[in-house]
């Protein structure tokens, strides 16, 4: 599902979700074990990805790098509650919401 | 001690007045009655930006707007002569809403040619025209010139597209007026990639226009978003705005921000560091015209560590510039006393990298994670008036927008009550 050279990021490949709504809602779903898990993998190998994906035009990207942007932005979405929070929910936001509706098409 | 040099007068707030200094009474915010003549004096008589001609890019392109404050929801549509129109959205025949899909309160957009009642299958064309009555014979002398969709009048400023539904209201540069002015030549056209989010906030609507008004609150409600050392000093300093200024019913702030890219990379969270992104936005500028030299508006003190401005345009509209090349919109759609939608958009230039997108990507979802805090203060803020238990309110002349805010809305109903009275004796 991934680019050959980041294979090692398969088992994570449940996290290769192209929405934000979608992303966001496997962060309030999973547990800081998972989330910490995927960011030890794909932390250290995002340098690389932008690197790798950047050789190829944003809007034309082969299956297996549009694939790898989008993990890319679920290791995006679990930055705060691993680096910051320690919790998927941000804190004292209660019940607030706020619905992510149109987001750019890439 | 001051770290940012204040006016002479002293405070920023003495500048102005008539603003006054002692306590603000919070009672606008609370009584349903003072809401009704909001909703009379203000949304049914200033200029509402309801979005960018971007939403209608080509003939026939349209989308519906629903004012609930304003008791209307309008279609706004790009015509065969490429004009900008808005209409009430209500069909002549008998009042049925004209263009919506599924739920009869929810927003929507498209392309069409025509617009067509779900009802009767009567149909007007994009210049509000109506255009076919369904077995016109059964009525009684109807003339179709007589019947097209009720006009609301529609300007644009820079892109943004305004409403208004006072026929006799000023134009819209006039209404706008210097502040405006100040910012024209932004490039706003070239900052089409948009992050739309949305929200229904439980407390009155100048209650989050308030939150967004001041940063006195941002060391200290975000202060577990930046790294331990940072969040303490940034508490210890407090906060101090560059600048201020009022030109009423409109008002700034300008602010100092050096995250972007910060001095010491220590600073900022990992994540930060590698995409070069934060919640001030991507670090790069993206390369277009018209950023390295920015309108007069822009950062007003002109001081090097500027790093947003944002414009509160009444009675809903903020527009808020970062230093680093991009901007964003709040707005307050206020549909009860107690209630309002949230809407933001964040504008970028499109990425030309999966490196740049990312960075946005950052920046977006950071953006979310300050904008939950802040929303979820709101409701218990809301809770806390109604009870009445204290009513006026010792703001600090950082908060000196909100005291201006307060004050015109107050204006405003006290001016539109005298004429409805002046109207009614004479």
């Amino acid at each position: 599902m991934l680019p050959a050279e980041f294979a090692e990021l398969e088992p994570y490949s449940d996290w290769v979700l192209a929405k934000e709504p979608q992303r966001y809602a496997k962060r309030l779903a999973s547990s800081m074990e998972e989330m910490q898990a995927f960011y030890d993998a794909a932390f250290p190998l995002l340098e690389r990805a932008m690197a790798h994906l950047d050789a190829f035009p944003l809007d034309d990207l082969p299956e297996p790098e549009r694939n790898l942007l989008q993990l890319s932005y679920s290791l995006v979405m679990v930055s705060f509650p691993v680096e910051v929070w320690k919790q998927a929910r941000v804190p004292d936001s209660g019940a607030a919401y706020l619905d992510l509706l149109v987001e750019p098409r890439v | 001690m001051p770290h940012f040099t204040k006016p002479e007068t002293g405070s920023w707030t003495e500048q102005y007045p008539e603003l006054g200094t002692g306590p603000v009474n919070y009672e606008d915010s609370v009584d349903p009655a003072y809401y009704a003549a909001e909703q009379a004096a203000i949304f049914k008589r200033t200029w509402l930006n309801v979005g960018r001609v971007e939403l209608v890019p080509r003939t026939g392109s349209y989308f519906t707007k629903e004012l609930a404050a304003a008791e209307t929801s309008l279609i706004i549509v790009r015509g065969k002569d490429k004009e900008v129109r808005a209409f009430h959205n209500v069909c002549r025949h008998r009042g049925n809403k004209l263009v919506w899909n599924d739920f009869p309160r929810e927003e929507v957009k498209g392309t069409c040619r025509q617009f067509t009642c779900k009802y009767h299958a009567w149909r007007y064309g994009l210049d509000g025209e109506l255009t076919f009555i369904q077995q016109e014979e059964e009525f009684f002398g109807v003339e179709k010139s007589e019947y097209g969709l009720k006009a609301v009048r529609c300007e644009i400023w820079e892109g943004f597209i305004f409403v208004n539904l006072d026929p006799d209201a000023q134009p819209l540069a006039e209404y706008l007026g210097e502040m405006a002015k100040g910012l024209e030549g932004y490039p706003f056209h070239e900052m089409t990639e948009v992050f739309t989010y949305k929200a229904d906030i439980g407390s009155n609507w100048k209650l989050f226009i308030d939150a967004f008004a001041e940063f006195y609150h941002a060391p200290v409600l975000h202060q577990k978003q930046a790294t331990k050392d940072e969040s303490e000093k940034l508490l210890s300093y407090g906060f101090e705005a560059l600048h201020y200024e009022l030109r009423s019913p409109h008002a700034m702030i300008s602010s100092w921000g050096g995250m972007a890219p910060p001095k010491d990379p220590s600073m900022v969270k990992p994540i930060e560091r590698v995409l070069r992104s934060g919640l001030f936005g991507p670090w790069d500028k993206p390369a277009i015209e018209g950023l390295d030299k920015l309108p007069p508006g822009l950062n007003p003190a002109r001081h090097r560590s500027w790093g947003t401005d944002s414009f509160e345009f009444f009675p809903n509209f903020t527009l808020l510039f970062w230093a680093p090349g991009w901007y964003l919109t709040y707005h307050y759609w206020p549909t009860a006393v107690d209630r309002h939608t949230f809407e933001a958009n964040l504008y970028f230039v499109p990425a030309k990298t999966a490196s740049q997108r990312l960075a946005q990507e950052l920046a977006a979802v950071t953006f979310k994670e300050y904008a939950l805090q802040d929303a979820n203060t709101l409701e218990a803020t809301q809770s806390m008036l109604k009870g009445r238990v204290v009513t006026d309110f010792p703001l600090n002349d950082q908060e000196i927008l909100l005291r201006h805010l307060h004050k015109v809305v107050g204006d405003y109903v006290t001016k539109h009550a005298e004429k409805e009275h002046a109207d009614a004796a004479g």
